[in-house]
């Protein structure tokens, strides 16, 4: 009796979450599986798994998975390893802290579009970028980022966009640290980077998988950066899936291939996530 | 002689002089107890010893090497500290032989040394585990392993026992002192408990607001403390402490009158001239409950039973009570009227600035 009333009351709400997710998924696998393409409307008969095919064949398949993975590394290593010196770095006192942090933190309240904006017209730009007067007053050749070295370019954005969210795990993280075990340490001899990397590290252990694991989420589906830049160009070398899926549904109309792209992100991010869970999970129990 | 000496040490704050020119030496071998209250700067100065705080004037020496400047981690020093500070991470094994690892000692010299470091505190099971499956007790003796192994020159405590509770305490503090038989080595240690700093202690410092008040073995501190505050501070209960309304010179005696009664002192025992007023300290263990006849008179107001002995709380007049020890099954009844006899070769005097008359002690 008790039971089905809690049952009964809690039913609209898991319902409701289960419409809310079941609805989009289940369309999905259903556009996957039928001919769908916005310019032959109404012809749209069950063509199995030929959608998945017409994916996985795309001369832009094989680039923007690779584009995805290298996307996804690149950024993390460069966040937690950059993250997990400066916030080092920041932890001490010093005149301007307050401040050094601040602007250290801001970067990430700028959203994707304007970010990719002002690297793409203020710091890339193979005329009036900052990157281009720095060359030029050495005396080199401006290069052009953007289609010299799209992805490089991307991962510089988007690390640029994630380096404050690391940097603001680890210090709140440092904070927490024991100053007496620091000073024990330092007792027993060891010298600031045994510290570090004796102590510091080991401690920023979960931090560090936290990072990696909440990042992976938003990484997998970098969009509005290559869309604002590069347009997923040269040729294919900046396109990731995200940015596969979309060409496919809105730029070539087919809404059944976007969907066999899209379930595909889901096996692909699952895979990621399974990975990475091994790896780093274990800390997150120690 | 002279092992660590410490001379003049100041340490200031923004805006607090924490140590105001603490002047000690200390022997090899020695087992010296800072103790004193919350804030008087014990920790400070073990801090500063330590290097782990910089000293703002002074100098500290230690075996003929004047460490005043010296980086903590070249001082030879090891530190126990109150939340023992284990590295979380690490096994025991790795806690213990830490800084043996940083000094690049040969793999089979640290083996040896955290088997036998491990076997003289019983850590011998424990060596794998990390340090949150240790109980309490378990943790201490890896902190005080983990300074034993390195074998420095003097070990540092800080408060170590404070975060025990009470039996572990016990035995942790007879474990310290046999450690301190058996290794000879120099030991500073900083607590507010005085029990802890009687039974352990070689000498006593007493500190109090960023000053040495009075250094001495515990039972010359008990015996011949040189100010209130040192007689307050050692003994359980607190000395009491009554306020001479006279004193006068009457033949061979001082006749010193406390609360409308007199106690006769020899004026021989005064080393100095007559004073104007005193305060006269007497220890709850020095009085005796008398039929009648005694020297003090007051109503019970209350009587605490600890087993092995009792105190009881005298109402002598309307704002002076005393503490006096008292026999533990004592028959006495909260509100009784009873009189009490002074031990006078006990009493201390103090004048009007809080510093003992000096006399000269009683033949025993």
């Amino acid at each position: 009796m008790k039971r089905s009333i809690t049952r009964l009351l809690m039913a609209p709400s898991v319902i409701m979450l289960l419409v809310w997710m079941i609805i989009p998924l289940s369309m999905t696998i259903y556009f996957s599986t039928i001919r769908y393409n916005l310019l032959y409307p109404g012809q749209n008969n069950f063509v199995g798994l030929m959608n998945f095919e017409f994916f996985i064949t795309d001369p832009g398949f094989i680039p923007a998975v690779s584009n995805t993975l290298i996307l996804l590394l690149s950024v993390l290593i460069i966040t937690v390893v950059l993250g997990v010196m400066l916030s080092a770095l920041i932890d001490k006192p010093f005149f301007g802290q307050g401040i050094v942090r601040v602007l250290l933190i801001s970067p990430f309240f700028i959203m994707p579009t304007v970010n990719a904006l002002i690297w793409k017209n203020m710091m890339m730009n193979p005329v009036y970028g900052i990157f281009a007067w720095i060359s030029e007053s050495l005396g080199f050749e401006p290069i052009d980022w953007l289609s010299s070295y799209p992805l490089v370019s991307i991962i510089i954005m988007v690390s640029w966009q994630w380096l404050p969210f690391a940097i603001l795990v680890f210090v709140t993280a440092l904070q927490s640290q024991d100053t007496e075990q620091k000073e024990a340490a330092q007792m027993d001899g060891a010298t600031g980077l045994h510290i570090f990397r004796y102590l510091t590290i080991p401690h920023l252990a979960r931090p560090i998988a936290v990072v990696v694991m909440i990042e992976t989420i938003f990484l997998l589906a970098v969009f509005a950066e290559i869309f604002v830049s590069t347009g997923g160009g040269p040729g294919y070398d900046s396109t990731n899936l995200a940015y596969l899926i979309y060409n496919q549904a809105l730029l070539q109309y087919d809404v059944g291939v976007a969907s066999a792209g899209g379930l595909f992100a889901v096996l692909l991010a699952n895979i990621v996530a399974f990975f990475l869970i091994r790896a780093v999970g274990k800390n997150l129990t120690v | 002689m002279t092992y660590l000496a410490i001379t003049d040490l100041q340490k200031h704050y923004d805006s607090y002089h924490a140590l105001r020119g603490i002047n000690l030496s200390i022997t090899e071998g020695e087992f010296v107890v800072f103790v004193g209250p919350s804030g008087c700067g014990k920790s400070t100065l073990l801090r500063t010893i330590a290097g782990l705080e910089s000293s703002t004037g002074g100098s500290i020496e230690l075996d003929g090497r004047d460490i005043t400047e010296v980086a903590s981690s070249k001082r030879d020093l090891a530190m126990v500290f109150q939340s023992y500070a284990l590295y979380p991470h690490m096994t025991v094994a790795d806690n213990l032989s830490f800084a043996l690892r940083l000094a690049k000692v040969s793999d089979a010299e640290i083996k040896e040394k955290v088997r036998s470091v491990s076997a003289s505190l019983q850590l011998d099971a424990l060596l794998e585990r990390k340090p949150k499956e240790l109980s309490g007790g378990q943790r201490q003796r890896v902190a005080i392993g983990r300074a034993i192994v390195r074998q420095p020159k003097v070990f540092l405590f800080d408060e170590p026992l404070s975060n025990l509770d009470a039996a572990l305490r016990v035995q942790m503090r007879l474990e310290l002192a046999r450690l301190h038989k058996k290794l000879g080595t120099t030991m500073i240690y900083v607590t507010h408990d005085q029990v802890e700093a009687m039974t352990l202690a070689d000498r006593v410092v007493i500190l109090n607001a960023g000053q040495i008040e009075q250094v001495g073995t515990p039972l010359e501190l008990y015996r011949q403390p040189n100010s209130r505050f040192v007689a307050e501070f050692i003994g359980t209960p607190k000395m009491n402490l009554i306020a001479a309304n006279k004193i006068v010179r009457h033949e061979d005696n001082l006749a010193i009158e406390l609360l409308g009664q007199q106690i006769l002192f020899p004026a021989n025992r005064l080393k100095g001239p007559l004073p104007d007023s005193v305060v006269v300290g007497i220890r709850p263990e020095h009085m005796t409950l008398v039929e009648e006849g005694g020297d003090l008179s007051g109503r019970i107001e209350l009587v605490e039973h600890l087993g092995s002995e009792a105190y009881a709380h005298l109402q002598l007049s309307s704002d002076q009570t005393i503490i006096i020890k008292a026999p533990a099954r004592t028959e006495l009844k909260d509100g009784q009227e009873v009189s009490l006899k002074i031990d006078i070769s006990e009493i201390i005097l103090f004048n009007e600035n809080d510093r003992v008359i000096s006399v000269i002690p009683e033949e025993a």
